[in-house]
């Protein structure tokens, strides 16, 4: 290949990375932007930029669409914890293996390799303090290699996926300026 | 009242400067009077960003303040701010100004304009304003004294002036030419080599260059191209940027000036009279606006950015021509299909749709047929003006 062209692919790939990142960028900070707006901002036509968004999708770059819900303005109390759990990493698969028996429980929301004390922190979510309880003491942490946890239980939210709780965004800007 | 001898007739006051009551009043605050008055109404009027400033700034001025750092400041400004502008410009546009005498941290760029016009003019001289241009620059020629000559531009220039144009209307009185790029209203900028061909034809004529670059960090297509780096432009420009828009900074009411140390110094000596020095909060503000801001500021200029193909996108699908703006957070779309001009047009759009527009007027000659809409708004916002301009225009032009 000569040169030049292996460099005129390298801008174009670039040129890919720097839509797709444009794309990533509009669709997280609001999921529900039409692909025919995103077209329009990001200046390219209404099927390049389906076409780029389902590739993301097959990929798994984008793993779902969904809504930050403040619960507790709804009346719905959940009970959310931080479980920092301690884990003998095993032979060949090193965390992955409980980190996986752990994560496949629907209770579970997220699961972390973290560094420090612990091992992995994860976020479980419960409809009330027993069963919460109940679900670490019987499942987590009878697992075969998590030598201990450490539960955290989330009080109250100031801010989630960039969203400040209890903070309304007022305009006060003067409706016309020179 | 004494009635009787009525020979001498004792005015009540007498009248305030003519200079004064004679300066029109802005072509946006009519505007602005009637729109206030209304509900629900859609703003693309606003001349600022609608991003809060980022919290680190913000911060920044919080601990300052907590300190006790509630005093005067150098005339010219915190020290260290200067240095960092001085670096920020360097960088920037690989021009230096010694930050001992060459910068003066001012009253945003407001008032750096004022200051410039009254330390070059002399009553009578003249200064060449390309128009449509930002509402504040021909009144502050006035009030200092001078005179103020419109060079118009148009559409079909892309609102560029050419160096042709400013040669034909200067006289023996001309002191100095103001450019102001990226362009509000126009969001036009200017090439290189036309700058050039300007800044030559003011070293011939001895002309001093004002130059208002304060959107320069929202271009979005071509990096900006600084005057002072110009050849031969240094020693005659004045140099006015700041933290308005940049940072989302309005309200801090910070800029600055960089020219040569006989002219700054000119500047800075009616500075110390008339403002002693720039709020010390908002300068350590902009201190860490210049250390720690461009992350937040390129964010911010990729969502405008975003916003800006979608508003002209959608100006030329409702019918109204609408050029791609390089730089500011302007569109400028040309809105003659309609049948009414741009007073009739804007007034239309707020009755009939409630959305605020400024006409193209209220900036000067060159803006007749045309409307100032910022996207400096949420998307929703811009997309909803858009379908009820659409509708308005759709009834206009049937
Ligand atoms: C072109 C131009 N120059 C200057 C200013 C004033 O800026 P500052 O806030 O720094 O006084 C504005 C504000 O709208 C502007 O658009």
């Amino acid at each position: 290949m000569k040169p030049e062209s292996s460099y005129a692919k390298l801008r174009l790939t670039m040129q890919e990375k720097k839509i797709e990142t444009e794309i990533l960028e509009i669709l997280s900070r609001d999921c529900r932007t039409p692909p025919e707006t995103i077209a329009r901002m990001i200046g390219r036509s209404v099927e390049d930029t389906t076409g780029i968004i389902e590739a993301l999708e097959n990929q798994g770059v984008i793993k779902r669409y969904t809504a930050t819900i403040d619960w507790e303005q709804l009346g719905l109390e959940k009970v959310i914890a931080f479980i920092d759990v301690k884990v003998m990493p095993a032979r060949e698969v090193g965390f992955d293996a409980i980190a996986m028996r752990i994560a496949r429980y629907p209770e579970v929301k997220s699961v972390w390799l973290v560094s420090g004390g612990s091992d992995l922190r994860i976020l479980v979510e419960a409809v009330n303090l027993r069963s919460l309880g109940n679900f670490v003491a019987e499942k987590i942490a009878t697992i075969d290699g998590v030598t201990g946890t450490v539960t955290q239980f989330l009080l109250r939210k100031y801010k989630e996926d960039n969203v400040l709780y209890n903070e309304p965004e007022p305009d006060d800007r003067l409706i016309v300026s020179p | 009242m004494i009635m009787g001898d009525s020979k001498e007739i004792r005015p009540l006051l007498k009248p305030l400067s003519s200079r004064a009551r004679e300066l029109p009043f802005s072509g946006i605050r009519r505007f602005f009077d009637i729109a206030a008055s209304m509900q629900d109404v859609i703003s693309l009027g606003v001349g600022e960003p609608d991003f809060t400033t980022p919290w680190n700034i913000r911060e920044a001025a919080i601990y300052s303040i907590e300190r006790g750092q509630t005093s005067y400041t150098s005339n010219y400004g915190l020290i260290e701010l200067r240095r960092a502008i001085s670096k920020h410009v360097v960088q920037l546009y690989n021009t230096s100004y010694d930050p001992d005498t060459e910068i003066l941290v001012t009253v945003g760029v407001s008032e750096a304009l004022d200051l410039a016009f009254r330390a070059v003019l002399d009553p009578g001289d003249e200064v060449l304003v390309p128009e449509p241009c930002y509402v504040s620059y021909k009144p502050c020629v006035t009030l200092a004294g001078g005179n103020a000559v419109g060079v118009q531009t148009s559409a079909e220039d892309g609102f560029q002036c050419r160096a042709e144009q400013f040669e034909r209307v200067i006289t023996p009185r001309t002191k100095a030419i103001l450019l102001g790029y990226p362009s509000n209203p126009t969001g036009s900028t200017m090439p290189r080599n036309e700058l050039q061909r300007i800044v030559d034809l003011a070293s011939e004529r001895g002309l001093y260059i004002v130059s208002d670059e304060i959107y320069d960090r929202l271009t979005y297509d071509q990096e900006h191209v600084c005057v002072s780096s110009l050849r031969g432009a240094r020693e005659r420009t004045i140099y006015l940027n700041g933290f308005s828009k940049a940072y989302a900074m309005t309200g801090w009411r910070t800029g600055y000036v960089c020219a040569p140390e006989e002219i700054l110094r000119i500047l800075m000596k009616i500075h110390s009279y008339t403002m002693l020095c720039a709020p010390i909060a908002s300068q350590k503000a902009a201190l860490e606006a210049l250390h720690r801001g461009e992350a937040p500021l390129r964010d911010m200029v990729a969502q405008y950015n975003q916003r800006r193909r979608l508003i002209v996108d959608g100006f030329n699908r409702i019918g109204l021509k609408c050029r791609m703006p390089e730089g500011a957070f302007y569109a400028f779309p040309d809105i003659e299909a309609t049948g009414l001009g741009a007073e009739d047009f804007a007034e239309r759009l707020l009755f009939d749709e409630r959305v605020a527009v400024v006409p193209g007027t209220a900036f000067g000659t060159g803006g007749e047929g045309h409307v100032r809409c910022s996207y400096a708004n949420s998307l929703e916002r811009i997309e909803e003006a858009l379908s009820r301009i659409g509708r308005l225009t759709a009834k206009l032009i049937s």
